[in-house]
């Protein structure tokens, strides 16, 4: 039933949404990487007025095994409110949760009991497959005219990946969301700037390149996704590609500016295969093109060769391994996961062109090993992974698994379980000891994609400044 | 054409012109984008005149109908395909959707004739439509034509007048004065509203006809 008065977690602005209530639940996608018991959402305490906050306060366990519960997100949000197509009545209440590995996707109600989503609707990859042509389904954005579902790969196993889309109400697959995809092939991530009827879309590897691991001759081949991809969002056409340079292998997570009078953006790259350091680039406006230039780079540090996993032993460095990156809703702060070395970078990107460091905090690492400030004595695996930022910018979210196969290679010894949270302001950037849920809280699970209630930095966009 | 379906009129338009959805924050949104009132205020001459297109369709075709029958075959059809697609609008979770934010102001105005039409405002006038009196000599057409002719552009002009006097002045206000924090308090839910006032027309028209 449609509601009466707009639901309330919507923003018109990102001025307005960094005035939202602080979050008092948080969503884990957490998966069993031996397919052995079912992955699960698990739902976390994030009210430090309560007595578990920081511990795992409800649990929904998925029908089948093998998902690999990765990315998900909101069936609707603020840009309900853009004024091409204004329906802010609908709720924001499900989250659609795709299996990476398993091309499942499942439609879970948190309305009714907000601690345990029930599941209302499953996917399965065959309709996926028919309908839109896609497998591997990772990245979802409530869009304009449906829920955007990027996806790794085609109908039938390898390329070409792209964005599927679903309808907004029933949550059936409607088609393949490309018109023409030019040279696109190897897809990750998309998002847009709505206001300019801009899409941009990121390039990882098909899943034969992904789903066994990093493939080192793939790698040292420079095979892996390196380029930007700019499209028309309301023509659904590829406009232009930005090539990075074929060093800078795997192009990530894409965090647009929230403002939507602004036209850049930040994408995480992985690694230079040619001195193992990575980067963050910006794209921007050049003239009447888009291009893109490297704002970050973060070196490998070295290393014993004898500590580190056969994956990188050759080198003798520890590659930082930017995996994720995001943006606060003002635009503000960065956050960059480096997951090999341990460590969660913070910078001030006031000027997009010349990011600032502005914090850093140590945590895990495939030498460093470095504890929680809550468990000293307790050396952690996985780094800082997945991280999420609350809408007023004041507390930031992070998990430690990246993906099954690729935490085998890295963390062959384990990759454990744990997630961190931390506190945030203009001259501070540390850990809140009394939050850190790990090891057996996740059931043997592991912890991926963070969503909070009522939305985060990385969940909503705004059609007005 | 009598006081109450010239007021009937105003208000409908007054009605559209304060919906969201009709324009007016369309208005805004591109006024915003650009830090420009003026941006502003050239849009919504071009989403009255898509509004009036859609709303003139209905009226002239009403009006060049009830020149050839009886306005009371008219009024019973329009009645009840208005209670039927008010009940439609009513059960329906369908939105309309548009997909695109830069638009020139030939395309804006397309776009308010799609929205205007796809919401049935046009329709929602059929009982003052209906109500008005019977064009003179509807016996032989050409003559009646004529008259149908401008006494639907006339309904058309009234209404639309009305419709982007409010939407102006409610966009004017966001935009100056109120913010946009307003919509998260007032934005009551038109499109429930709309469906029922859409019943409510088509019954009305069935009612007196």
């Amino acid at each position: 039933m449609a509601l009466w008065k707009p639901d309330p977690t919507f923003y018109a602005s990102p001025r307005e949404a960094v005035k939202a209530p602080p979050e008092t639940l948080a969503y884990v996608a957490a998966f069993d990487r031996k397919a052995a018991q079912p992955d699960a959402i698990a739902v976390l305490d994030v009210d430090p007025g309560s007595d578990s906050y920081g511990s795992v306060v409800g649990w929904t366990e998925l029908p089948n095994t093998g998902d690999e519960l990765h990315h998900f997100g909101w069936n609707a949000c603020s840009s309900a409110l853009c004024p091409y197509a204004p329906h802010p009545h609908v709720e924001r209440r499900y989250l659609i949760v795709p299996g990476l590995r398993s091309s499942r996707v499942y439609v879970l109600d948190t309305k009714d009991d907000p601690k345990k989503p029930g599941i209302v609707k499953t996917i399965e990859p065959e309709e996926l497959a028919e309908r839109a042509g896609y497998s591997r389904p990772h990245t979802v954005h409530c869009g304009p005219e449906g829920l955007y579902l990027t996806a790794l790969g085609g109908a039938d196993g390898d390329g070409p990946g792209g964005i599927a889309l679903l309808d907004h109400t029933s949550f059936e697959v409607l088609g393949r969301w490309e018109v023409d995809r030019g040279p696109q092939y190897l897809a990750y991530d998309a998002w847009w700037h709505i206001a300019h009827d801009v899409l941009i879309s990121s390039e990882w590897g098909t899943p034969s390149m992904v789903e066994d691991g990093v493939v080192g001759e793939l790698l040292l081949g420079r095979e892996y996704g390196h380029a930007l991809h700019f499209w028309d969002l309301r023509k659904r056409t590829h406009v232009q590609k930005v090539d990075l340079g074929d060093e800078h292998q795997m192009v990530l997570e894409l965090r647009p500016a929230h403002d939507p009078t602004k036209l850049y953006g930040f994408a995480g790259v992985v690694v230079n295969v040619e001195d193992l350091s990575a980067s963050v680039w910006l794209w921007h406006r050049d003239g009447d093109a888009w291009a893109a230039r490297k704002v970050i780079s973060i070196p490998a540090e070295p290393a014993d060769p004898e500590a580190l996993p056969p994956v990188i032993r050759p080198f003798g460095a520890v590659p930082p391994l930017v995996t994720d990156i995001n943006l606060s809703v003002d635009d503000t702060w960065l956050y960059v996961s480096c997951w090999g070395t341990g460590e969660l970078k913070r910078y001030d990107v006031s000027d997009p062109f010349h990011p600032v460091e502005a914090g850093s905090v140590r945590i895990g690492g495939i030498v460093n090993r470095t504890p929680h400030p809550a468990a000293p004595d307790l050396p952690l695996a996985g780094g800082p992974q997945m991280v999420e930022v609350s809408r007023d910018g004041r507390r930031v979210y992070v998990t430690n698994s990246l993906y099954g196969a690729w935490d085998d290679q890295f963390y062959p010894d384990g990759v454990g379980a744990w997630m961190a949270k931390l506190d945030s302001a203009p001259d501070g950037f540390t850990f809140d000891e009394r939050f850190f849920p790990h090891g057996d809280d996740f059931r043997g699970l592991r912890p991926h994609q963070v969503r909070l209630q009522g939305g985060d930095a990385s969940s909503d966009s705004y059609c007005y400044p | 054409m009598d006081d109450g379906s010239l007021a009937a009129l105003v208000a409908l338009g007054a009605f559209h012109g304060l919906n969201p959805g009709m324009g007016w924050l369309f208005a805004v949104a591109r006024g915003l984008q650009e830090r420009s009132r003026a941006r502003l205020l050239q849009s919504l001459p071009a989403i009255a005149a898509g509004h009036a297109a859609s709303v003139g369709v209905v009226a002239v075709l009403v009006a060049l109908t009830r020149s050839v029958t009886t306005t009371r075959v008219i009024a019973v059809a329009g009645g009840a395909v208005l209670v039927g697609f008010g009940l439609w609008r009513l059960l329906s979770r369908r939105h309309f959707r548009w997909v695109g934010m830069r638009l020139s102001l030939w395309q804006l105005a397309c776009w308010s004739f799609l929205m205007s039409s796809a919401h049935g405002a046009g329709l929602m006038l059929l009982p003052v439509l209906t109500g008005m009196p019977a064009p003179e000599g509807h016996d032989h057409g050409l003559h009646g034509g004529g008259a149908a002719l401008s006494a639907g552009i006339f309904v058309t002009g009234v209404h639309t007048l009305a419709m982007f006097a409010v939407a102006g002045a409610v966009a004017v206000a966001v935009y100056e004065f109120l913010g946009l924090t307003v919509l998260r308090r007032a934005w009551l839910n038109l499109d429930q509203i709309w469906a029922l006032a859409l019943i409510t027309a088509g019954g009305v028209t069935l009612v007196t006809a």
